[in-house]
């Protein structure tokens, strides 16, 4: 535990509203997110991600359990949250009707900087994310990725060393993911930052992450690496197979792969040990099956089988 | 679908730093003045985008309502209450109504947490925002009472006097309707309080007081904004009793430090929830 810089063991269950019979939004959570890491938190809609990152913005208090960011314990002192971390939340409506200069701007002299530095940190992260031609523009009038883009923008101004980041790239293009990618991994390089990642966006889970907790019901059902995680299901490969009319019956190693595909339309999507796949992959590619082959492809699992796998509801994740 | 090689890659874990020795630097905090001027500079920027269309409507419903009572009452004092309390209507619709609205929107859909996630003292977004609304009031004010002195014969010479009566009546309505927003469970509830500020505000203070059943009377005397009506109505008249007019504005500010101090309990309670 001695490297261990921030650990966030057990912040329990909050009420849910009133009204509505009691949710265990976080129940008994426990993690530890090591310094310079990109960490990522991934599970459906309710999951409970939400609530856990509210819990440690110190935006709401937990009814038990502790919260320590880098040394600062943020359940006692939650007002210490907004200067150790800059917070991206989903929500721009306090930034809407600004424009992204003033937001950036405002945001900054709001984390304690004076007016010279936070014009100079605005123009600089500005450039840095390719907002520069979209300045004088009100956020309001932006469309949704690049509204998201200025918002990730607000975040990186007057630096913290923890960027907490609630779905950062929804509803952006590539080129504006790239930036925000690129944004973060060279503030972890350059200054050690870390950052906390809501996700329920599987793909970008498995190709930014280093490490990722798997939530689900207000439990962590999984924490290690995405490499590591997948190795749970490592014993198994997917294969997917696109038929170009209909599949071959009369070859017989098909016929007998039919039981354990799951089929939609021309495609059957297989889970097997990896000599099966091997054997079935042999099979199609040879002889007439070839024929009537449209396209194949064999994966490793992704983390989207490991949720599964994990006996998580499964509802929810975004594979895009 | 892409494929993928079968062999898992397995990716170089980052070292785990060494223990650091004690919890990290704080960032600096930001401090209360140039906070609140932040946050002012931003509401103001927002006119442009928001508010405007607002403003024009605060401004003809109160030159509106002085063209309708100039028809019931006859010029003197009751004059004088007329255009006063139109005035400070204005006033009224942008603190209390605009920003009570404003606030409660801010709470329910989450925009709290973007202030709430800073190192700002929460009166200077409190702050901030209700001396935004009540500089938004003061084009609409001034045109309602430079309209109505036309309409109902009454002198210019005092208007100054508005340069007090906008930021003390302004306070105690932004700071009323900043801590109706924030205390609202609802957006919904927190519009229907601010229009019915608003309403109050309307009655009360345009309607000549004496005409008024005793109930509502003692309503009025309770009611922020009747007190910057009685100290602007006065200031029409030929040897204003200043000292009268400075106790009225001094009644203002008490309630704008009051409210103001209640909108940032408010706030602070909103946003940690």
């Amino acid at each position: 535990m001695r490297d261990l810089v921030k650990t966030y063991p057990a912040a329990r269950g909050r009420r849910g509203r009133p009204a509505t019979p009691e949710v265990r939004a976080t129940d008994g959570i426990c993690l530890t997110v090591r310094r310079g890491e990109i960490f990522g938190l991934l599970g459906p809609n309710g999951a409970g991600k939400s609530t856990l990152v509210r819990q440690l913005t110190g935006l709401m208090r937990p009814d038990s359990g502790t919260v320590d960011i880098l040394g600062h314990d943020i359940v006692r002192h939650p007002e210490r949250a907004a200067r150790i971390l800059a917070y991206l939340g989903q929500e721009s409506t306090a930034l809407d009707e600004l424009t992204v200069s003033l937001a950036v701007e405002t945001t900054g002299r709001l984390r304690g900087l004076d007016v010279r530095r936070a014009r100079a940190e605005r123009d600089a992260v500005l450039e840095e994310l390719g907002l520069t031609a979209l300045a004088s523009r009100p956020l309001k009038k932006l469309s949704g990725g690049q509204r998201r883009l200025a918002c990730f923008a607000t975040a990186l101004v007057g630096e913290r060393p923890l960027l907490v980041l609630d779905e950062p790239t929804t509803g952006m293009d590539p080129v504006a993911r790239r930036a925000v990618w690129a944004a973060i991994d060279w503030r972890r390089a350059e200054r050690g930052t870390t950052v906390l990642l809501v996700t329920h966006n599987v793909i970008e889970a498995e190709t930014v992450l280093d490490r990722v907790a798997v939530l689900d019901r207000g439990k962590v059902i999984a924490c290690d690496s995405p490499a590591g995680l997948k190795e749970k299901v490592a014993d198994e490969v997917r294969v997917e197979l696109v038929w170009r009319e209909r599949a071959p019956m009369d070859v017989p190693e098909v016929a007998a792969l039919r039981s354990s595909a799951v089929e939609s339309g021309r495609r059957w999507s297989l889970r097997l040990a990896p000599e099966e796949a091997r054997a079935a992959v042999a099979a199609v590619t040879g002889g007439s099956a070839f024929a009537a082959l449209d396209d194949f492809t064999v994966a490793t699992p992704s983390l989207e089988d490991v949720y599964l796998a994990l006996g998580g509801s499964g509802r929810g994740l975004v594979k895009a | 679908m892409s494929a993928v090689p079968l062999e898992v890659v397995v990716r170089a874990e980052e070292p785990g730093e060494a223990d650091l020795g004690g919890p990290a630097e704080l960032g600096p905090r930001a401090r209360l003045f140039p906070a609140l001027c932040a946050v002012y500079r931003a509401q103001l920027s927002r006119a442009r985008v928001a508010r405007i269309p607002l403003l024009f409507v605060a401004t003809f419903q109160s030159v509106g309502i002085m063209i309708l009572m100039r028809g019931v009452v006859d010029g003197g004092g009751e004059a004088r209450a007329v255009v006063a309390g139109s005035s400070v209507l204005v006033v009224a619709f942008v603190a209390l109504n605009l920003l009570a609205q404003y606030f409660g929107q801010l709470r329910a859909d989450g925009g709290l947490d973007h202030y709430a996630t800073l190192p700002v003292p929460p009166a200077a977004v409190v702050l901030g925002a209700a001396a935004a609304y009540a500089s938004f009031t003061v084009p609409g004010t001034l045109v309602t009472a430079v309209v109505g002195c036309g309409l109902f014969g009454l002198p210019l010479t005092h208007l100054w006097v508005l340069a007090a009566v906008i930021p003390l009546a302004g306070a105690a309505l932004a700071g009323l309707g900043a801590a109706l927003g924030l205390l609202a469970p609802r957006p919904e509830l927190a519009t229907l309080l601010g229009q019915m500020g608003m309403s109050a505000a309307l009655l009360l203070g345009v309607l000549p007081a004496e005409r008024m059943p005793t109930l509502l009377q003692y309503a009025r005397d309770l009611l922020p904004s009747t007190y910057g009506v009685e100290a602007f109505a006065r200031t029409f008249g030929p040897e204003p009793d200043w000292a009268v007019v400075a106790l009225d504005l001094a009644v203002c500010a008490g309630v704008g430090v009051a409210s103001l101090a209640v909108a940032t309990w408010a706030y602070r309670r909103a946003a940690v929830r």
